[in-house]
């Protein structure tokens, strides 16, 4: 006859510290978010409505209609990311990586430097770089000449998400940088040695052996910037206000829900339908990291040194 | 040991109770942190040399955050003897949950006005919840020293108002008129709600809009949009991206010459401007017509429902609503108007212009505080979005209008097609 093994206690002891501190605040207020998006507010009271609350977001024409524009907004806001900040930051540490560069450490600091200032600094300061009246834009583009290129850009349409997201691409740079930067110096200096002796040097070394090699940090930062983007809201708030002008052209997922759950001016915060926008967002949220993770990660290939 | 410790401490807030015991605190929460220094210099002495034995503090909030931090407060019983009130809904929603005391019984009301007191009152007018403080009025300053040199009066008519712009624009010198659109709340706030009331019939037209008989597709609700759409060309380079404190500083560092504005910003501008400061009431559209301004119910005081000193709230609330607190008030803050009914005398000759507009123009309140902000989309901060993207250029009037109205009659019954 077997022995039953003892019961292992100290794995949920040494476990219990943790799932509590997470449990309580983290799956607690996730849970109480989502249950609170299927109530609604009545004279003195809530009452339950079941999906209600999405079918307004969805179909009512106004909800909705804000809705898909904050998603459209959010998409464009991370597709300039991912189409700037990355690259720029594999670009950054590939050069950083040299190691004919001299005074690496210090652009290093100097590039990763934005990433620990506030957003309410930075949101700041941009808006006064910017300024048609007292910004150095202006007269910085005067100097060579090319005044007539500056616009309002912060005031108008057809630009302001753009300058935001370029903004937030300066602020954030350094984290891809930093974080290629690592998976470049990890790279053994044996194979780096090999694929010279093989005659390949450069950029094609650069694409061929070193690209490949750290493809999984490039995925990692991928989902970082995806989470990072879709819950974004500090940035857009500082610069632009809640009602995230011109004509809604800055409104992203964060302050749409910003503004639905707390109010804005006369406007009474809505509990009920912001949980419901942030239940969507995390939604979205999840699509979006389970996708990747199900999709790519799976067949990112890893090599072992 | 921790038993000895428990009993120190409870015996020290018994001590300490008791110490405090013949006086009574009275904690204010406020909003205005720009009042701070008017409180505690001006106000609370007064008040204190006449009624021994109550103490008062004035402790503010953040403007932005004050309406969220005062209702958690109040939900968790943690809040002040006595509430600063916003005007309109967000009071009476206090009310309503019973966090706010009626206060119709207090022998100071007899001081107000019924207009003066719309703002903290139940829509059937039947219960006073807070006791007016203050309106601001809405106009323009200007820099009377620029005018002089350019030989121009203080326009009164839309004609001499646009043409004082066009000849400050050909001067060159100055920017015609400051005003951003980045912020929204000034295209809306001091455009169409500053000029508006002269277009809609002030109190006329307000009502009528609240009744269902006016609609914002109607002449005079589209008229002052088509006016805000001609202002574009009057603005600072790059206007888009203008703030509010952009739009402040462009006027007090001397460099445009108007600033469309409400009387707030007297007390603020005065020890900023090395000019003569002037103001203007908002242009009627023909020389002899009947003007309206904007004298905008803002700020009133009420009593925390829990309160546990309800006898020496009240005792501060009669002082509130006497003349005496209204002189002291008016001239610690000047653009700050007294909404009591006995006159006040003030000092700074801005304000007393801004003022004098009572006795010459009929008062209305913004047109869309009462009533009509209460549902989604709410139509104040729609008038915010539409009155920007009309100066800008981007929308026509006549198509924000039909915006902003069918947004009402989305869900304002007595606005909704029949």
């Amino acid at each position: 006859m077997a022995r039953r093994p003892a019961i292992r206690w100290h794995i949920a002891v040494f476990l219990a510290p943790a799932v509590l501190v997470y449990s309580a605040i983290m799956i607690l207020p996730l849970f109480s978010t989502l249950n609170l998006s299927l109530f609604t507010a009545t004279d003195g009271g809530t009452a339950f409505v079941g999906l209600q609350n999405f079918r307004t977001l969805f179909g009512d024409p106004r909800w909705s209609s804000a809705f898909w524009n904050a998603l459209g907004n959010n998409l464009w806001f991370f597709a300039v990311h991912m189409l700037v900040q990355n690259p720029i930051g594999i670009l950054l540490a590939a050069l950083l990586s040299q190691p004919a560069l001299r005074f690496s450490a210090f652009y290093r600091t100097a590039i990763f430097i934005p990433t620990i200032l506030s957003f309410v600094v930075v949101g700041f300061i941009w808006k006064l770089i910017l300024s048609p009246l007292w910004g150095i834009a202006p007269d910085l583009l005067d100097m060579v000449g090319l005044k007539s290129l500056f616009a309002p850009w912060l005031g108008r349409e057809e630009y302001a998400l753009t300058t935001l997201a370029l903004i937030s691409v300066w602020q954030f740079v350094g984290i891809p940088m930093m974080l290629i930067y690592a998976a470049l110096l990890s790279i053994p200096d044996d194979i780096i040695e090999a694929a010279e002796m093989d005659g390949i040097t450069g950029w094609s070394q650069f694409w061929r052996i070193k690209l490949p090699l750290i493809l999984p940090a490039i995925g990692i930062i991928s989902i970082l910037t995806f989470v990072g983007n879709f819950n974004a809201f500090d940035l857009i708030y500082v610069s632009q206000g809640a009602l995230a002008g011109p004509n809604f052209a800055t409104d992203i997922l964060g302050t749409f829900l910003y503004r639905t759950f707390f109010g804005f001016q006369l406007q009474l915060g809505d509990p009920h339908m912001g949980a419901t926008i942030a239940t969507a967002m995390f939604g979205i949220i999840l699509i979006g990291v389970c996708s990747y993770l199900f999709l790519i990660q799976r067949r990112l290939r890893r090599y072992q040194f | 040991m921790k038993k000895i410790l428990g009993t120190a401490v409870l015996a020290g807030t018994v001590i300490s109770g008791a110490a405090w015991a013949q006086d009574v605190t009275l904690n204010i929460e406020s909003w205005r942190n720009d009042d701070i220094a008017v409180w505690q210099d001006t106000l609370i002495p007064a008040f204190e040399a006449a009624n021994p034995g109550i103490k008062v503090t004035f402790s503010p909030t953040a403007p932005a955050d004050y309406n969220a931090v005062l209702n958690s407060k109040l939900d968790a019983g943690s809040a002040g003897d006595l509430i600063t009130c916003r005007p309109f809904d967000a009071s009476l929603e206090l009310y309503d949950k019973g966090q706010l005391a009626d206060l119709t019984s207090l022998a100071s009301m007899a001081n107000f006005s019924d207009v003066a007191k719309s703002a903290w009152q139940t829509d059937d007018g039947a219960a006073t919840f807070c006791v007016p403080m203050a309106s601001v009025i809405h106009g323009f300053l200007y820099n009377a020293d620029a005018f002089a040199e350019l030989g121009i009066e203080p326009p009164a008519t839309e004609a001499e108002f646009y043409a004082a712009l066009d000849k400050i624009k050909a001067d060159g010198t100055y920017v015609p008129m400051a005003m951003g659109t980045v912020d929204q709340w000034e295209a809306a706030t001091m455009g169409y709600q500053n000029i508006g009331p002269n277009y809609w019939k002030g109190e006329e037209g307000r009502k009528a809009l609240i009744e269902g008989t006016q609609k914002l597709t109607d002449e005079p609700w589209v008229a002052p949009f088509t006016q805000l759409a001609k202002w574009k060309d009057y603005l600072g380079d790059g206007f888009e991206a203008q703030t509010y404190p952009d739009s402040q500083n462009l006027f007090t560092l001397g460099r445009a010459a108007v600033y469309p504005t409400g009387s707030w910003e007297i007390g603020v501008f005065n020890p900023q401007v090395s000019f003569k400061m002037g103001a203007f009431s908002p242009p009627v559209q023909n020389a002899g017509d009947e003007c309206y301004i904007s004298d905008h119910t803002d700020i009133a005081l009420g009593m925390n429902a829990k309160t546990a000193h309800p006898e020496e709230a009240k005792k501060l609330l009669e002082w509130v609503g006497s003349p005496e607190f209204a002189t002291l008030y008016a001239n610690a803050l000047p653009g700050f108007f007294s909404l009591n009914s006995t006159p006040v005398e003030m000092e700074d000759p801005v304000a007393r212009e801004f003022v004098s507009w009572r006795e010459k123009c009929k008062p209305t309140i913004r047109s869309t505080y009462q009533i009509l902000s209460r549902g989604t989309p709410n139509l104040e901060n729609e008038t915010w979005n539409a009155s920007a993207n009309v100066i800008r250029g981007t929308e026509t009037p006549e198509a924000a209008a039909q915006r902003l109205q069918e947004g009402l009659a989305s869900w304002y019954e007595p606005q909704k097609a029949k």
